[in-house]
């Protein structure tokens, strides 16, 4: 075996990256379609299905919380690792400071996300 | 052998390091038959034209792993790809990408066979076995575990084709790693946990971003995407799992 092998931290970020990719794959279109095409058309869904006093109640039960934490957490790791590593296949080696930025931004939008979703309240 | 013959163009990236400063294009008009191969056509000109035209080949069976190059820049054994299926088109040879040119086409393979004995690529045994215990006995189940994966040539087309790899040599890559993985699932293999240091390490599985063209390319369908894959999430259940474990697979 090879000496002085480091072992690689990706595991953390590979994950994120997978349950993110995941769960966009799964909800990701569902979503489109519900926020942006069935609710402001009234198609299928009634027009006062994401109404604010119905959003808040969502965002203020446990499980809500949960939801919607996923739902922007893991999809922006996911965004993050994945623009990332594209950069890096179009030839642009930004390093440390693409790095910061990609998952920099993923990391503040989580913990905005949480700070947020507690100060609602239950 | 000249009369109804069709004549192909075949370009060759050549390279001499000893008078060349870089690479460039040459082209020469192959008369060839339908069952002429590319190496063939190689043969031809250096029978014919230049007999300094540098490429490596043996088996001319697609088994030895030794000629590839990129054929109109896809990476492909030369041994099983037909001139007449690009005719009358012109043909371009040149070195598998990703490793440095030695002379031609022969390309400088010491890296990957650096990576390859890293990776212990033999059985080491559980624990010691005396004659007496006799032969060992594996199931269809595990043995249909790693077949797949003893199918390697050591061809390195996937390696011409991992754009990871040709960003970061360091990459053990996807052959090496497909050995590997048929190695950890024999059933008489017991290190996968030694493996692991390097399944994980900065060099590992990590580097890939599952582009999937290893596994295009690969002439003897081994799928060595498909290990990294699997290894990846071996590493990453390593990563958090490893304080649980007595052995850990790594420091
Ligand atoms: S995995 Fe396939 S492409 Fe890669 S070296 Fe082995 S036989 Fe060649
Ligand atoms: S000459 Fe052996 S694989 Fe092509």
């Amino acid at each position: 075996m090879k000496p002085g092998l480091k072992r690689s931290n990706a595991p953390i970020f590979w994950s994120l990256f997978g349950a993110g990719g995941m769960l966009s794959a799964l909800f990701g279109p569902a979503l489109v379609f519900i926020t942006g095409i069935a609710v402001p058309f009234g198609f299928i869904l009634p027009a006062d299905a994401m109404s604010y006093p119905k959003m808040l109640a969502f965002a203020q039960n446990f499980i809500g919380k949960g939801f919607i934490l996923a739902v922007i957490a893991l999809f922006l790791w996911f965004a993050a690792h994945r623009i990332f590593h594209s950069l890096h296949e179009v030839g642009i080696h930004a390093g440390v400071g693409a790095k910061l930025i990609c998952y920099g931004s993923a990391f503040v939008a989580t913990v905005i996300s949480v700070v947020v979703l507690l100060g609602l309240g239950f | 052998m000249t009369e109804n013959l069709k004549i192909i163009e075949i370009e060759v990236l050549r390279y001499n390091p000893e008078s060349d400063r870089e690479p460039h294009l040459e082209v020469y008009k192959v008369p060839f038959s339908d069952d002429m191969s590319v190496l063939q056509g190689a043969q031809y000109i250096k029978d014919n034209f230049d007999g300094s035209l540098t490429f490596r080949w043996s088996c001319r069976m697609a088994i030895c792993g030794s000629c590839g190059m990129m054929i109109n820049g896809i990476p492909k054994l030369s041994c099983e790809t037909f001139l007449r299926d690009y005719y009358p088109n012109r043909i371009r040879l040149e070195a598998m990408h990703h490793f440095p040119i030695e002379k031609d086409l022969v390309v400088d393979l010491s890296g990957f066979i650096e990576k390859l004995e890293s990776i212990q690529p033999y059985i080491i045994p559980k624990e010691p076995r005396s004659l007496e215990q006799g032969e060992y006995l594996q199931s269809p189940k595990q043995f249909s575990d790693y077949i797949q994966f003893t199918s390697c040539i050591n061809c390195t087309l996937c390696y011409a084709a991992c754009p990871q790899f040709g960003l970061n040599p360091d990459f053990i890559g996807p052959g090496a790693i497909a050995l590997l993985h048929r190695y950890n699932m024999d059933s008489r293999d017991g290190a996968a946990a030694e493996r692991m240091e390097l399944v994980a390490s900065e060099e590992g599985v990590f580097h890939c971003s599952a582009v999937g063209y290893c596994s295009e390319v690969c002439p003897k369908h081994v799928d060595p995407a498909n290990a990294v894959n699997i290894n990846k999430t071996n590493a990453a259940r390593d990563y958090f799992l490893r304080f649980l474990s007595p052995k850990g697979g790594s420091k």
